[in-house]
C-alpha cells in the first residue's frame, strides 16, 4: 500500500507535465482497442453477419444517426405547424439510402433547400447496415450491381449503340434539368440539379430508380435497366469528351457565355478604345532640331 | 441684356463688328489660339521613327506569319470526332481560332500603332459654316423640278397620273399573295382529321401513349408515384402489329412539336380535378402537354416534390396537380391536358384531342379557360 501511495505520488508530479494528455490518450486508445479486438464478436471480422445482425445493426446505427429527423421507426417527422422535418423511409429501398449517404447528402448539415453532396461520414459497411434495415421496413429499390449499370461486357458496336440511344433517351428526359452537357442547372426556391459529370454511375442508377430530392423517379417501368445502362454509358461519353468547340466556360450555357462576352469581351474592346484615344508620349524638342 | 452692359459692350466694340455679343468677354478673356504644336518623339527623332516603323512592320509581319499557320494547322491537325486533342479541346478548332484571331488582331493593332506613332497628328481647326444650300442653288432646283413636272404633263393628264398610281399600288399584291401562303391561317384547320392546323393535334380517342425515343407503350402499373415519363401519341412511331405506318420528315417534326406530353403519377390525394375532368387521370396518373403555353419552349422540369412544371425559358410554372394552373411567370393560360383512359391490354390511352389548342396564344384562338384559373396567381 506503501508503495502504491508513493508510485501515485510520483506519476502525480507529472500529471500536469506537457505530455501528460498524450500519454494518456495513447494509453486510452491501446486500452479500448485492446477490449474491443477481444470481445467484438469473430463473425464481424470475417464479414459473415447474417441479415438478420445487419438489420439489427442498421437499426442501431440509424436510431443514433438518422432518427432525430426520421422519426425513431423510419416513418417520418413534422412539426406541429405541418412543416416536415425529415419524409418518411419506409419502402424508400436501400438504393435510396446508399445514394444519400454515399454522396454525403444524408445525414443532412442543415436544414435548406437542397441537401448538397459532401465527403461521407459513415463506413461502407455501416451504410450497407442502415441500407438493409430500411429495407427490411418495406419492399424498394435494392442497390444495383456492376452489371446493371457497366457497358463493359458489350461489343465495341453495341457499346456505341447504347451511346447513342443513351443519348437520345437523355437528351429527351434528363436535359430539362441537368443541361444537355449533363452540368445542371438551377431550379426554383434556391434548389438546383447538380452536375452529373462526375457521379459515380452506381449513384446515377440510384438516382434515376428513387428520384432524390426534388428530382422525378425513373423507375424500372419508365426506362428500362438497360435504358439506365445506355443514360449511363451516354454521360460517360460526354465526361470523355474533350472541349472540341473551345472552352465550355462551365458549359451553362447563355448565362455563363454572356458574362464572358460582356465582362471579358466588351472589356476588352474597351481596353483597346482607351489605347487608341490615349496622349501619346509628347517631345519637347521642335521639329528639325535634331537629337 | 441689360443696358449698361450693352454701353460698355459699344465702347469696346467697333461698330458691325457683328460679335458685339462676345465682345465684352472677349476682352477680358482673349482667345487664346491653337497652342503650339507639341512633337512626338517619332516627328523629331529619326531612331524612334524608324523604331515605331519597325514596330509596326513586326505586327504586320506577326498577322502574316499567324495566316500562314492558319493554312498548315487546317491541313496538319485532325479535326472532328477523332482528332487530335489539346488540354482537353479540339486542337483543331483550338489553332484555327487562335491563329485567324491573331492575324487579324495583329494587323489591327499595327495600323493604329501606326497611325498613333507616325501619321500625321497636327491639330486642325476648322470652321463651322451653315448646313442649308445656299439661296440661289435652292431657288434653281425648285425651278428645275417645277420645269420637270411642267414637261412630263402630269397635272394635264389626270388619266396618266391615275394609272401609274394604281399599277404602283398592285404591285402589292404579288407580296400579298405569297407571305399568305407561307403557312395557314392561326384560323384555318387544315385536315383536322390528321391533326393538322393549330387547334388539333394527332391525339385522338384511342391513341396510345408511348414512351419517347423507344415508342413502347405504357401500362398504369409500369408507373410509380413520382414518376415522370416524357411521351407521344403512338401514330409518330412505325408499329407493323398496330398497323401504324409512322411519320417521317416534316410531318413527324410538326406532329411532334404539337403531340408531346408529360406523364405522371402522384399521390391520388394531392390531385383535385377541375370541374368536368373527374376523369381524366386514371390511378392519379395524368397527362398534359409539354408545349408551354407562353412561347411553346417544350418542359418537362418537374419538381417531384411540388408536381410543379417548370418551363427552363421563361420560368413560367405549372401546378399539374391542379390542372395546369400558372402558378408563376409569364404564361397567361393552363397547360392543356390530355384526357386519359385505358384499352382492352390495358394500356394508357387518350380519350380524346386537347380539348383546348396546345401552345402559345394567338389572336383567333377562343378564351375557353379552366374554371377557376386564378388571375392573382399570375405573378
Amino acid at each position: 500500500m506503501r508503495f502504491l501511495n508513493r508510485s501515485a505520488a510520483s506519476l502525480s508530479r507529472y500529471r500536469r507535465g506537457p505530455l501528460a494528455g498524450l500519454v494518456l490518450l495513447l494509453l486510452g486508445l491501446v486500452v479500448s482497442g485492446g477490449l474491443y479486438a477481444t470481445f467484438s464478436p469473430a463473425s464481424q471480422a470475417t464479414q459473415a453477419q447474417t441479415d438478420a445482425e445487419m438489420v439489427q445493426e442498421g437499426r442501431k446505427l440509424f436510431l443514433t444517426g438518422c432518427s432525430f429527423c426520421h422519426g425513431t421507426n423510419a416513418e417520418g417527422l413534422t412539426t406541429v405547424n405541418g412543416q416536415m422535418v425529415g419524409p418518411s423511409l419506409v419502402g424508400v429501398g436501400a438504393a435510396a439510402v446508399d445514394f444519400q449517404m454515399e454522396t454525403g447528402r444524408m445525414p443532412m448539415a442543415l436544414p435548406g433547400a437542397q441537401a448538397p453532396s459532401k465527403p461521407t461520414a459513415y463506413s461502407g459497411h455501416e451504410i450497407d447496415a442502415i441500407a438493409a434495415y430500411i429495407a427490411s421496413l418495406a419492399p424498394g429499390p435494392a442497390i444495383p450491381s456492376e452489371k446493371d449499370y457497366s457497358i463493359e461486357g458489350l461489343s465495341e458496336e453495341e457499346q456505341e449503340a447504347a451511346i447513342v440511344r443513351g443519348g437520345q433517351i437523355f437528351l429527351t428526359n434528363c436535359t430539362a434539368c441537368h443541361n444537355f452537357s449533363g452540368k445542371g442547372g438551377a431550379m426554383p426556391r434556391g434548389g438546383y440539379a447538380p452536375s452529373i459529370i462526375n457521379t459515380d454511375p452506381k449513384h446515377i442508377y440510384e438516382a434515376m430508380l428513387t428520384g432524390p430530392q426534388s428530382m422525378d423517379v425513373f423507375s424500372n417501368g419508365n426506362l428500362s435497366p438497360e435504358e439506365k445502362r445506355d443514360v449511363i454509358a451516354y454521360v460517360g461519353s460526354l465526361r470523355d469528351q474533350p472541349g472540341y468547340g473551345g472552352f465550355s466556360m462551365g458549359a451553362l450555357g447563355p448565362v455563363a457565355e454572356g458574362m464572358f462576352a460582356w465582362v471579358g469581351g466588351i472589356g476588352i474592346l474597351v481596353g483597346f478604345a482607351i489605347w487608341i484615344a490615349a496622349h501619346t508620349t509628347r517631345s519637347t524638342k521642335k521639329k528639325g532640331q535634331e537629337a | 441684356m441689360s443696358s449698361t452692359h450693352d454701353e460698355t459692350a459699344l465702347e469696346t466694340t467697333p461698330e458691325g463688328s457683328g460679335h458685339s455679343l462676345n465682345a465684352h468677354t472677349d476682352a477680358l478673356l482673349p482667345d487664346p489660339g491653337i497652342p503650339a504644336h507639341q512633337w512626338r518623339p517619332t516627328d523629331v527623332d529619326r531612331k524612334a521613327e524608324k523604331r515605331a516603323e519597325r514596330q509596326v512592320s513586326t505586327l504586320f509581319g506577326l498577322s502574316a506569319i499567324c495566316t500562314v499557320l492558319f493554312v498548315v494547322s487546317y491541313f496538319a491537325i485532325d479535326a472532328g470526332i477523332d482528332g487530335d486533342i489539346v488540354l482537353g479541346l479540339g486542337a483543331s478548332n483550338l489553332a484555327l481560332g487562335l491563329c485567324l484571331s491573331g492575324a487579324l488582331l495583329f494587323i489591327g493593332i499595327g495600323i493604329i500603332q501606326w497611325a498613333r506613332k507616325l501619321m500625321s497628328d497636327v491639330e486642325i481647326s476648322e470652321a463651322r459654316h451653315p448646313a442649308a444650300s445656299s439661296e440661289t442653288d435652292r431657288e434653281q432646283t425648285l425651278a428645275a423640278l417645277k420645269a420637270g413636272l411642267e414637261e412630263s404633263g402630269i397635272g394635264r393628264r389626270p388619266l396618266l397620273r391615275n394609272s401609274l398610281i394604281g399599277s404602283v399600288a398592285l404591285l402589292a399584291a404579288p407580296a400579298v399573295v405569297l407571305f399568305r401562303d407561307l403557312g395557314p391561317l392561326p384560323s384555318e384547320v387544315v385536315d383536322p382529321e390528321h391533326g393538322g392546323g393549330l387547334e388539333h393535334t394527332v391525339w385522338k380517342a384511342g391513341v396510345r401513349v408511348v414512351r419517347d425515343v423507344v415508342g413502347t407503350p405504357i401500362r398504369p402499373s409500369d408507373i410509380e408515384i413520382g414518376d415522370l415519363f416524357n411521351a407521344e401519341p403512338e401514330v409518330l412511331f412505325a408499329n407493323e402489329e398496330r398497323g401504324l405506318p409512322g411519320l417521317h420528315g416534316v410531318d413527324l417534326q410538326v406532329a411532334k412539336s404539337k403531340a408531346a406530353v408529360v406523364l405522371l403519377r402522384m399521390d391520388e390525394d394531392d390531385y383535385i380535378p377541375a370541374e368536368g375532368r373527374e376523369d381524366w387521370a386514371v390511378e392519379g396518373i395524368v397527362c398534359y402537354s409539354k408545349i408551354c403555353t407562353h412561347v411553346g419552349c417544350p418542359i418537362s422540369l418537374n419538381e417531384r416534390t411540388t408536381h410543379h412544371l417548370l418551363c427552363p425559358c421563361h420560368q413560367s410554372t405549372f401546378d399539374l396537380a391542379d390542372s395546369g394552373k400558372v402558378v408563376f411567370g409569364p404564361a397567361g393560360r393552363h397547360l392543356p391536358q390530355l384526357p386519359l383512359a385505358v384499352d382492352d391490354e390495358g394500356y394508357l390511352v387518350a380519350q380524346s384531342d386537347f380539348t383546348e389548342p396546345v401552345g402559345p396564344s394567338y389572336w383567333e384562338r377562343d378564351m375557353v379557360d379552366v374554371e377557376d384559373q386564378n388571375v392573382g396567381d399570375l405573378g
